[in-house]
């Protein structure tokens, strides 16, 4: 038998089972991918310019895009100034695909992220340099949704370190608030807890000061987050050998001297895969911030859709929506296997 | 040197010193939100307290595993959430771990395709928000077709934008229950046990998303399993099945047990999605107390022990079977 | 002889309800060569790490060049920069390179400019003949090569007393000897030493005083020729006639 045969037999019908498996796959397919095909591509409306076109074509209604795409990305963003948002999200992927090569690791990659948040927070929220102000009341999609993923976990980061370090405090009080900090946190829904940020935090401040919806719930995912980080990077303190905190104290280096210079460069290390998962959960999760009324790129997608005569080709628009999700989430997974091989390259 | 900083030197005293901090710091901040907070109360002239638990609720619960009317108390209607929460987390338990297994067992099968098919399938339902997958869901069951209409794919099930129904148990009889099929009368059904389109789209989406989760745990976890000990097994005659059965599956356990217990905690902590898509779940009828009484403390903490309790409970659970699994396997 | 540089004074030490340490009293001269064997778990590296308070003794006197060893982190941080360390199982620092690992310490801890920190580190890579590894990371030397770096790292603080807890016990054995020659070497230069190990060629050879612990107790104390030939105690005649017979 030649190479493809046998490998057909090995691999799709080596066994009654494993032929059974391969029946049933392929009649899934059969019955699923023509059908979709047909709907996604050769009946679809591809830009009639109303809902009346959609109907005709009875296929997919990719003039919903077309139409409402500016509504799904930029939500209540004022129309004629999306070239702020859509600018400031330029920044970022070109930050984040700088951040990708290894040979941009420098202390550089840190100053620029900084001064993206900067630069990026000031084009969207304007005021300066003649833009228009832009409350954050009206900012909405994609850029609402990453301006509180990566402010979320930018702040929730270095608060998570210090939560896992004093989990593992020698001195009982600093373990008992850290403890309790993290298990209560980790034990709430994230719904309930935006809902606390935004009913009660209102009544936490003092009279007369109020924080916007948008700082509410970033808070709340802040905190949120932190708590689940810190379990992720409490899982790689554990991990380092105890020769390693001896052969630091043998030297006289300090606590905090032990923790930046030897022990969490190696233990973050080892971690990356929950971190990165921890933040892809985080970017998920942002979409949560619907509930409490803000308009991320799920509300917005959910508001385009609202209009009667689109209502009918909701599954367009939430596809649409999910697959800037997925390309995201995708691209931090994949990210993250290829950072662990190449930080692994480094030291073994 | 002088006696403070001579003091200072102890590394006892270091330590008392940065543990008072923090418990100053905690009650400080702690002290300042509460105080805030009751002022807030006073001004806005709204009632501390759990006595809003004994009067009167005044809204309707549009589905409850017991009896209620709005004329009961609030105590009751928040007890109603708390069932569905349960029923939902539950059901959702259940069907994610049965998909996810297969689905997981699946990817490593030897069969290609169904590899394939199934890795297409966790890595699109991962990457993709549940409550996005929720609204998608609640879309197609409120779009399917009437009553009249209903599809019909297995004798006695019905899906229509009535929601799902299929035979129920009738103990009415005494004795033996009977078997009660649904029949379409009039515009809707009768007989059987309805779940509401809230119900099977919540259902739906949070078994669908969880399974990814655990198809992912499960594969990892057999795949921790050391080649010679299925090589071990092949050796003495066992079949490919009874080893997967009796060798692989009772180790891979010990694996995949401490991380199915967080995805079944995260079951019950996505289920308050249901406020989206409006089944009452407790979130959702705590936010309808909040917004009637005004006692958002209150409710907020009484969700929140809810939820602990909810965790507590289930991990203690998991600890147990998981010291059991462990105990057995040495 | 003068006064010592490390001084043991009725120290007890308990793990929980375990005594470990029991009354055990020991002092070492500047200059003075100490080796400690006996048993496992006769509680020989506890000794020695109490010396650079790795662990806690809780009643007893330990005092290095002076400064008494308690619960003052000034006097720990004083104690520390005067006593080098090397581990059975190096605990080198993995994500940093050779040279980083040993100037870390000199810059961090002393202040010494980086520059100069280097060229310390650069003779003490010769010194212990692997000037050529420098660039490496730890990962990438045989145990030999990690063990002389751990000895040049300890070095890099010009400590003057060095603690080495069975510093060969995890080499193959074609390595122990380039670092046992390290370690002759050192202290030919008249280092003060206090070596935990079964070397028992080494010891004849370097030691100025054998020191035999067993059940937390330091049972005897002798020269070394006194010690091999003609040791007082039964226990350590045991032990040896064990460790020499093989
Ligand atoms: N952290 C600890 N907690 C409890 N008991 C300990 C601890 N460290 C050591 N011990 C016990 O103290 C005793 C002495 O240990 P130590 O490591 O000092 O022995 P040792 O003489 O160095 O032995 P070896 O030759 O095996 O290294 C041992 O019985 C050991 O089990
Ligand atoms: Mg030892």
């Amino acid at each position: 038998m030649n190479r493809p045969g046998r490998w057909i037999k090995a691999n799709l019908f080596g066994s009654p089972v494993n032929t059974v498996l391969t029946v049933l796959a392929l009649a899934l397919l059969w019955q699923t991918v023509p059908p979709f095909l047909d709907w996604a591509l050769f009946s679809a409306s591809w830009g009639g310019g109303s809902p009346e076109s959609c109907r005709q074509a009875g296929g997919a209604c990719w003039t919903l895009l077309a139409e409402r795409h500016r509504l799904m990305l930029f939500g209540l963003y004022p129309y004629d100034q999306h070239w702020r948002p859509l600018l400031a999200m330029a920044l970022f992927v070109a930050l984040l695909a700088a951040s990708s090569h290894r040979r941009c690791w420098r202390p550089w990659l840190a100053l620029a992220w900084g001064a993206l948040i900067v630069v990026a927070s000031l084009l969207m929220w304007g005021g300066v340099a003649g833009l228009v102000p832009v409350e954050t009341a009206q900012w909405g999609g994609l850029p609402l949704t990453l301006v509180i993923a990566v402010l979320a976990i930018v702040v929730a980061f270095p608060f998570s370190i210090l939560l896992a370090l004093g989990r593992r405090s020698e001195l009982p009080v600093i373990k008992a608030v850290s403890v309790g900090y993290i298990e209560l946190v980790r034990g709430l829904p994230l719904v309930s807890l935006l809902f606390m940020a935004s009913v009660m935090f209102p009544l936490f401040l003092p009279e007369g000061v109020t924080i916007e919806k948008a700082l509410r719930a970033l808070v709340g995912m802040t905190l949120f987050t932190a708590a689940y980080l810190a379990e992720a990077v409490r899982g790689g303190l554990q991990a380092i050998p105890k020769g390693q905190f001896e052969a630091a104290d043998a030297l006289g280096l300090s606590y905090w001297q032990t923790m930046r210079l030897i022990i969490l460069p190696q233990a973050l290390r080892l971690v990356i895969p929950p971190i990165v998962g921890q933040f892809i959960t985080c970017f998920k999760d942002t979409s949560l911030v619907t509930i409490v009324g803000l308009y991320d790129l799920l509300a917005a997608t959910k508001a385009a859709l609202n209009d009667p005569a689109w209502r009918p080709f909701f599954v367009e628009g939430y596809l649409a929506a999910a697959l800037v999700y997925f390309c995201f989430c995708f691209f931090m997974s994949r990210y993250s296997q290829w950072l662990e091989r190449e930080v692994a390259k480094g030291t073994r | 040197m002088g006696g403070l900083a001579g003091l200072w030197g102890s590394r006892r005293f270091r330590g008392l010193v940065y543990q008072a901090l923090v418990i100053g710091g905690v009650i400080a901040v702690g002290g300042w939100l509460v105080r805030n907070t009751l002022t807030n109360l006073e001004l806005r002239g709204i009632a501390t307290g759990f006595g809003f638990l004994g009067r009167e609720a005044g809204f309707d619960i549009s589905e409850s595993l017991i009896p209620y009317t709005p004329a009961d108390t609030y105590a009751r209607a928040l007890l109603v959430g708390l069932l569905n929460t349960l029923l939902i987390s539950a059901l959702g338990i259940v069907f994610a771990t049965l998909i996810g297994t297969a689905v997981g067992v699946m990817r490593l099968s030897g069969n290609w395709l169904m590899a394939r098919l199934c890795g297409v399938y966790v890595e699109a339902v991962r990457n993709v928000p549940l409550l996005l997958q929720l609204f998608v869901w609640y879309g197609l069951v409120t779009t399917l077709p009437g009553a009249r209409q209903a599809l019909n794919p297995l004798p006695g099930v019905f899906l229509s934008n009535r929601g799902l129904v299929i035979p129920g148990l009738d103990w009415s009889g005494g004795g033996w229950p009977v078997l009660d099929l649904p029949r379409l009368a009039g515009f809707n059904f009768t007989g059987g046990l309805t779940l509401s389109p809230e119900f099977a789209a919540l259902l739906a989406g949070l078994t669908v998303y969880t399974a990814a989760f655990i198809a992912e745990i499960v594969r990892a976890g057999i795949l921790s399993v050391p080649k010679g000990q299925v090589e071990a097994a092949r050796a003495l005659g066992l079949s490919k099945g009874q080893t997967l059965r009796l060798v692989v599956l009772p180790q891979a356990l010990r694996v995949i047990v401490p991380p199915l217990t967080s995805q079944y905690l995260n079951v019950t902590k996505n289920s308050p999605l249901a406020i989206a898509i409006g089944y009452p779940d407790l979130v959702a009828v705590s936010n309808t107390a909040i917004n009637q009484t005004g006692q958002a403390v209150e409710s907020v903490a009484l969700v929140m022990g809810v939820f602990l309790c909810i965790s507590l409970g289930l991990s203690a659970l998991m600890n147990w079977y998981n010291k059991r699994v462990a105990l057995v396997s040495k | 002889m003068s006064t010592p540089i490390i001084e043991i004074k009725d120290v007890n030490k308990w793990y929980g309800e375990f005594h470990v340490l029991k009354d055990v009293c020991l002092e070492v001269a500047k200059g003075e060569k100490v080796v400690v064997c006996g048993p496992s778990g006769s509680g020989k590296s506890t000794m020695i790490r109490c010396i650079n308070r790795l662990e806690e003794h809780q009643s007893g006197r330990i005092a290095v060049d002076g400064i008494e060893l308690g619960d003052d982190v000034k006097a720990v941080e004083a104690v520390r920069r005067r006593v080098g360390m090397v581990f059975q199982s190096f605990n080198l620092f993995p994500h940093l390179t050779v040279l980083e690992n040993l100037t870390l310490a000199p810059v961090k801890v002393a202040g010494v400019a980086p520059r100069e920190a280097e060229s310390t580190a650069m003779a003490l890579l010769e010194r212990v003949r692997i000037p050529e590894q420098a660039g490496k990371f730890p990962g990438q030397l045989s145990g030999g090569q990690q063990q002389r770096v751990a000895i040049a790292r300890a070095l890099c603080l010009k400590p003057a007393v060095m603690l080495f807890d069975e510093p060969t016990s995890a080499l193959d054995p074609e390595m122990v000897g380039e670092v046992l020659d390290v370690m002759s070497g050192l202290a030919a230069e008249g280092m003060t030493m206090i070596c935990v190990t079964h070397e028992m060629g080494f010891a004849r050879a370097v030691a100025d005083t054998m020191v035999f612990m067993d059940e937390g107790r330091i049972v005897e104390v002798a020269p070394p020729a006194q010690f091999f030939q003609s040791p007082a105690n039964e226990r350590t005649r045991r032990f040896l006639g064990k460790i020499i017979g093989h």
